[in-house]
C-alpha cells in the first residue's frame, strides 16, 4: 500500500506533508491540486513531518491538499531515443508538450515506446551474463547502441532466450534471463535507474590518459583535458563562458554530447535547438544534433527541477559510457544548482555554511565530479564521461564556496579573466591562473609526445613561459617606461604578445579559425616558438613594436585561411621573409 | 476589489512586522490575495493555520484586530485592446482618470514559455545609439539592462530608445519613480504622439515600496497579452529593478530568511529571472523585448544585485560620463549585448564584427596610453595617435547623443581609422580592408 500524507505548510516551493506509513529520503510524491499532480521529492523527515521540495509553482496550494508516495526515487528512463531529445530536468520531452506556455503538472513520455529498431544479438543463449553486459545493438542515428541486461540486475544470470535479428518495438521483449534462483527476467530495450545513484557496472576505472581534442587552442595546446578527465570554468558574466562551452560542444572528439542548461538563459538553449540541427560534425559528416541530448531547466524552470537536471544529464551520460562510448557532459551552470540548494536549506532553516550555502555543498560537488571518468567495461572494451562544468562565481570573485569547492574536485581549471574579456582577447582563458593536472601525468605527456611531436610538452611547458616572462616584462615596463628598461624587455613582452595573439586568441566566430585541429595547433605552436627563439636586434623599442605587430597581423591572418592553402601558404612565407631581415 | 457575499472576516492578527502580518485562518491557498484593514496582501508563507500575509500597502496603523478577507485567488489584471494609452498603478487601477479596463481577467506571474517553443531571436532593434547599435545591437526578444550610477540620465536614455525603436507596444513598469521622471516619461510619449502604443504602471517614490513586487509581473502580463494573443512586438521598460530587489530583501528579511550575499534573499537569482526571462521571440512575429535599468552603487557591478542581473540578462549597457569629452557615453569595456552575433553581418554589414572588435581594441590601447601618461612616461607615436582616435571616437560614436544610421556608423569608423592608422595595425581580414578603407586626400 502506498503512503499517503497532507500539506500541513507552504513557503514558495517548500511544501511540509504529515505522513501516516514510512516514506525514504528522495522519495518522489505527487501532490494533488485541483485537477493536476505536482511532481515533489523528499528532502527531509522529522517524525511524521516530512520536508518535500515541489518541481512546480506551489501556487493555489492549501494545507490539508492529498499527498500520495511512489515508493521508489527519481528515475530517468534510458533506451534508444534519448540522442537529439530536449527534455526538461525531469527527463519529460519538451517537444511533444502541448501550447506555448509550460503547464503545471504537465508530464510527457521520455522516449517513443512504438519506433522500432534494427536489432542485432551480440549474445546468444546460454550465455552467462552481468549487469551492463551487450546483449545485443540497434543503430540510434549512425551510432551504434548497445541494449544491455539492465543495471538494476545483481549476480549472473544465463541468457534462456534471445530474438533474433528483426525489427522491433522497444518495449517488445529481446531476451529473457534466467537468475542464479532459476527465476526468468524478461528484457526489452528500456531500463530505469535512479539519477542519484552512481551506475558502476564496469571492471575498473583506470587513470586518464588519452587527450580530449577540442579544437580549442588555448585548451589542447596549453592545458588538456583528457578522455574521462574532468574541467571547469569559472568566469565572471561577459567573459565568455557559454560560448567557450558551445565551442566545446560543437568540435570536440566525442561520439555523445549531453548538455546540461542548468538554470541559464532560455535563449542560449534557443540557440542550440536552432544550430545544433543545421551544423555537422566535421568528423563523421552528420549533423551535430544527431548526437546531441540536452537536458533544459531554465532559469525560470521550476527551481527544485535544476538540481535534478544536472543528476539526470550525468545518468545518462553513464548510459552511453557503459556502451564503450566517448562521452562529453557539459554542465551550464553548477553555481545556479548550487544556488537551488542553497534556496531549499535557507527555508528549510538549517544553519547555513559560507555565504548561505548548505554546509554539504563541497562533499556534493565531489561526489558529482566523481561520476566522470574513463572505465574499463567487463568485457575489455572503454568508455568515458568527460565532464566540465561552468561555474558563476558571486561578482566574479574566485573566492567564493562554489569555485573553491570545485577547484577540488575538477583536475583543469580554466579561469576566465575580466581584463582578458575587456580588451576583447577571446577565449578570455587566463593563461597563468589555468591548469590542466593531466599535463603532470606521466602517462598523459607520454601520450601526447607520441601523439603529436616528440618534443611536445617541453613545447608546451615553454610557451607558458614565455608568457609569465612576458607578464613580469610588462609589468616592469610600465613601472619604468619604455625607454627605462632594456630592450630585451620589450623582446620578452612582444614574444608573449605573439603567443597570445596567435595560439591563445582564437574567433569563435569565424568559420576556419574557430575549429583548430591538433596537427594544426601543432604547426603553429612550433612556428611561433621557432620566431621566439630568435634573438633579433633592433635599435628603438618602437621598431620592436612595429616589427611585431606586421608579424602579428601576418600571423592572424594565417589563422584566418585554410590550413595549408595557397593563401596560407602565402602569408608564411611573408613571415619566413620578415623573420630573415629582422635576423 | 469589492467584497463578496458569505466571505469569512478575520479580526484577530498574531503578529504584525514592517511588510508582513500572520494570524491563523482555515482554507487558504498560497499566493492569494487579501484584504488587510482595506490594504492588499499576498500569502507568502502557511505552516499549519497560521498563515502570513505580505502586506502592499506597507503595514503602518494596522491594528492587531483588523479585518481580513481572503479573495481565492492570486493577482490578476484584465486585459484586451483597451490597455492600449493607459496608465495604471501597481494593483492595475486607472490612474489616468479614464474608465475600468474590460477584458479576460488573467492571473499575473504565469508560467514560462516552453523553451522549445521559442524561436531564435534574429532581428535587431536600430536605436540610432552607435555604442548600441555598432557595439552592442540590440535584438528583439532580448532582455538587457542599463547599468548606471543614479546621476546618469539613464530614463532619458530608456525614453529615446523606446521611441526610436520599431515596436507596437510600449510598456512601461516603473518603480520607485521619481514623480519627476515620471512626468518625463509621460512627456516625452505624449510630445511624440505615441500615447497610443503607450501602456504603463507606476509605482512612484511617494507609494509603498513593496507595491513594487506586483509591477513587472503587472507589465508583463499585458506584454504577453499583445505579444501571444495578438503577434504584436512589445517593448517592456523596467526602471529600476535595483529598487525592486530592495522590496524583495525588505519582505525576506521580515520573514526572517537568512540572507545571502548583501543581505538579499537567496533566491534573488531565481527572482529576478521569473521577471526577465519573460523576454521571448515566439514563433508567429509576436516578441517581448526588456530593456531595463539597475542602478549601481559608484559603478559597483559586483554587488549582488547587477551581479545577478548580469548572469541573468543577455548583456548590459554601461553608462558612464568620459572624462576627455565630458559626454555620457556607452562604455564599450563593460557593455556587452550576448545576442549581437545573430544579426551582426547577417542583417548590417559585413564588415560589421572587425570594424567593432577593432574600434574597441584601439579604444583600449588608447586608455594603456593614457595610464603611461598619467604615469608620466613618454608616448609612442601609436600611443599619441591612439589618445587623438579615442576622443573623436568617443564623441563621434560612443556618446548616447549620435543618432544615426548603422552603415553610418561603420563609415564614420573607417574614417578614423585612416585618419589614424595604418592598415597592418588593425589586424582587420585583408578583403574587408581592400573594399573599405578610406583613402587620404
Amino acid at each position: 500500500m502506498k503512503t499517503t500524507g497532507k500539506v500541513t505548510g507552504v513557503v514558495s516551493n517548500l511544501v511540509t506533508v504529515e505522513v501516516n506509513g514510512p516514506v525514504a529520503e528522495n522519495e518522489i510524491c505527487f501532490i494533488s491540486l485541483e485537477n493536476t499532480k505536482l511532481m515533489s521529492e523528499v528532502i527531509k523527515v522529522s517524525g511524521k513531518s516530512v520536508f518535500v521540495q515541489v518541481y512546480e509553482s506551489t501556487r493555489g496550494l492549501k494545507c490539508g491538499d492529498p499527498v500520495e508516495f511512489e515508493g521508489h526515487m527519481l528515475e530517468v528512463t534510458l533506451g534508444p531515443g534519448l540522442l537529439s531529445s530536449k527534455y526538461d530536468g525531469l527527463q519529460n520531452n519538451l517537444a511533444t508538450m502541448d501550447g506555448v506556455f509550460l503547464k503545471r503538472g504537465q508530464y510527457t513520455a521520455p522516449l517513443d515506446m512504438n519506433l522500432k529498431w534494427d536489432f542485432k544479438p551480440l549474445a546468444k543463449e546460454g550465455d552467462k551474463v552481468m549487469a551492463a553486459d551487450w546483449l545485443g545493438e540497434i543503430k540510434e542515428g549512425w551510432l551504434p547502441h548497445k541494449i544491455m541486461v539492465p543495471f538494476t540486475y545483481k549476480g549472473e544470470y544465463k541468457i534462456k532466450s534471445i530474438v533474433s535479428p528483426g525489427s522491433y518495438k522497444a518495449s517488445e521483449i529481446i531476451a529473457v534471463l534466467t537468475d542464479e534462483e532459476g527465476e526468468d527476467h524478461n528484457v526489452n530495450m528500456i531500463q530505469k535507474w535512479p539519477v542519484k545513484i552512481p551506475i558502476t557496472c564496469y571492471k575498473e576505472k583506470p587513470r586518464p590518459f588519452k587527450i580530449l581534442e577540442t579544437g580549442v587552442r588555448c585548451m589542447d595546446t596549453l592545458n588538456p583535458i583528457t578522455e574521462g578527465g574532468t574541467g571547469f570554468i569559472p568566469g565572471p558574466f561577459g567573459c565568455g563562458k557559454t560560448v567557450l562551452q558551445h565551442a566545446i560542444a560543437q568540435q570536440a572528439d566525442a561520439n555523445v554530447i549531453i548538455m546540461a542548461a542548468c538554470g541559464e538563459r532560455a535563449n542560449e538553449v534557443v540557440e542550440i535547438f536552432t544550430e545544433f540541427p543545421q551544423l555537422i560534425d566535421h568528423r563523421t559528416g552528420r549533423k551535430l544534433m544527431e548526437r546531441t541530448t540536452i537536458i533544459c531547466n531554465t532559469s525560470n524552470m521550476p527551481v527544485a527541477a535544476r538540481e535534478a537536471s544536472v543528476y539526470t544529464a550525468m545518468t545518462i551520460g553513464e548510459y552511453y559510457r557503459a556502451m564503450g562510448l566517448k562521452v562529453i557532459l557539459l554542465a551550464d551552470s553548477t553555481s545556479r544548482w548550487a544556488q537551488a540548494l542553497r534556496e531549499m536549506s535557507n527555508r528549510m532553516e538549517e544553519l547555513p555554511g559560507a555565504d548561505a550555502f548548505p554546509v554539504d555543498l563541497p562533499a556534493i560537488i565531489s561526489s558529482f565530479y566523481a561520476r566522470a571518468g574513463m572505465v574499463k567495461l567487463n568485457n575489455g572494451e572503454t568508455g568515458s564521461i568527460t565532464f566540465i562544468g561552468t561555474v558563476s562565481p558571486a561578482g566574479g570573485n574566485l573566492k567564493e564556496p562554489v569555485t573553491e569547492s570545485t577547484k577540488k574536485a575538477a583536475r583543469c581549471f580554466y579561469g576566465l579573466s575580466q581584463s582578458r574579456a575587456d580588451r576583447k582577447r577571446y577565449p578570455s582563458v587566463d593563461p597563468i591562473d589555468s591548469y590542466s593536472k593531466y599535463l603532470e601525468y606521466p602517462e598523459v605527456i607520454k601520450y601526447l609526445n607520441t601523439k603529436i611531436d616528440p618534443q611536445w610538452v617541453e613545447k608546451v611547458r615553454k610557451a607558458k613561459n614565455i608568457i609569465l616572462r612576458g607578464k613580469e616584462a610588462n609589468e616592469q615596463i610600465n613601472i619604468l617606461g619604455d625607454d627605462g628598461v632594456p630592450m630585451e624587455y620589450h623582446l620578452r613582452f612582444w614574444r608573449s604578445e605573439l603567443i597570445d595573439f596567435i595560439i591563445l586568441q582564437q574567433d569563435a566566430f569565424d568559420k576556419i579559425d574557430a575549429s583548430s585541429p591538433l596537427e594544426r595547433q601543432e604547426f603553429m605552436l612550433t612556428k611561433v616558438l621557432e620566431v621566439c627563439d630568435i634573438d633579433f636586434k633592433f635599435e628603438k623599442f618602437d621598431d620592436c613594436v612595429t616589427f611585431f605587430k606586421k608579424l602579428i597581423n601576418l600571423f592572424r591572418q594565417m589563422n584566418y585561411s585554410e590550413f595549408k592553402s595557397e593563401e596560407f601558404n602565402k602569408y608564411l612565407d611573408q613571415i619566413n621573409k620578415m623573420i630573415d631581415d629582422g635576423k | 476589489m469589492a467584497n463578496r457575499a458569505f466571505q469569512k472576516i478575520y479580526t484577530k492578527l498574531d503578529s504584525i512586522t514592517k511588510a508582513t502580518i500572520s494570524l491563523r485562518a482555515e482554507g487558504v491557498s498560497n499566493d492569494e490575495l487579501a484584504s488587510v484593514a482595506g490594504k492588499l496582501a499576498q500569502v507568502v508563507k502557511m505552516k499549519g493555520n497560521s498563515v502570513t500575509l505580505q502586506v502592499f500597502g506597507g503595514t503602518e496603523g494596522i491594528p492587531t484586530n483588523a479585518e481580513v478577507v481572503f479573495y481565492g485567488a492570486p493577482p490578476t489584471l484584465k486585459v484586451s485592446d483597451q490597455l492600449a494609452g493607459r496608465f495604471f498603478n501597481a494593483y492595475g487601477e486607472p490612474i489616468d482618470n479614464g474608465p475600468e479596463v474590460e477584458g479576460e481577467e488573467r492571473e499575473i506571474g504565469g508560467p514560462s514559455v516552453n523553451p522549445y517553443k521559442r524561436q531564435q531571436p534574429s532581428h535587431l532593434i536600430p536605436t540610432g545609439i552607435a555604442g548600441i547599435d555598432l557595439n552592442n545591437t540590440i535584438v528583439s526578444g532580448q532582455k538587457i539592462p542599463f547599468f548606471a550610477d543614479p546621476d546618469q540620465p539613464y530614463n532619458q536614455v530608456m525614453a529615446d530608445v523606446a521611441l526610436r525603436a520599431d515596436v507596437d507596444k510600449i510598456i512601461l513598469g516603473g518603480m520607485g519613480l521619481s514623480n519627476d521622471d515620471y512626468l518625463l516619461f509621460k512627456q516625452e510619449f505624449e510630445d511624440a504622439g505615441a500615447l497610443d502604443k503607450i501602456i504603463c504602471f507606476i509605482n512612484t517614490t511617494d507609494q509603498p515600496p513593496i507595491e513594487r513586487l506586483l509591477i513587472p509581473d503587472m507589465a508583463l502580463t499585458a506584454a504577453e497579452y499583445f505579444a501571444v494573443d495578438k503577434h504584436q512586438k512589445v517593448l517592456v521598460l523596467l526602471t529600476d529593478m535595483t529598487l525592486y530587489a530592495d522590496a524583495l530583501s525588505i519582505v525576506s528579511n521580515r520573514m526572517d530568511q537568512i540572507p545571502s550575499k548583501d543581505s538579499m534573499p537567496g533566491s534573488l537569482y531565481s527572482d529576478l529571472a521569473k521577471i526577465y526571462e519573460k523576454a521571448v521571440q515566439l514563433p508567429d512575429d509576436g516578441s517581448i523585448t526588456i530593456i531595463a535599468v539597475t542602478t549601481l552603487n559608484e559603478g559597483d557591478i559586483t554587488h549582488a544585485i547587477p551581479d545577478n542581473t548580469g548572469y541573468i540578462t543577455e548583456g548590459q549597457l554601461f553608462l558612464r560620463t568620459d572624462s576627455d569629452t565630458g559626454k555620457v557615453i556607452v562604455d564599450p569595456f563593460r557593455s556587452l549585448s550576448r545576442l549581437k552575433q545573430n544579426v551582426i553581418g547577417k542583417e548590417t554589414r559585413e564588415d560589421h564584427s572587425q570594424v567593432m572588435n577593432t574600434g574597441v581594441r584601439l579604444y583600449a590601447d588608447a586608455a594603456n596610453a593614457k595610464t603611461k601618461l598619467e604615469n608620466g612616461f613618454d608616448l609612442s607615436d601609436y600611443d599619441l595617435r591612439c589618445l587623438d582616435y579615442a576622443k573623436e571616437y568617443s564623441s563621434k560614436l560612443l556618446s548616447i547623443d549620435v543618432n544615426i544610421k548603422i552603415d553610418e556608423m561603420l563609415d564614420t569608423a573607417w574614417g578614423l581609422f585612416s585618419k589614424y592608422f595604418k592598415p597592418e595595425e588593425l589586424g582587420i581580414k585583408q578583403n574587408l580592408v581592400d573594399k573599405y578603407w578610406k583613402k587620404q586626400q
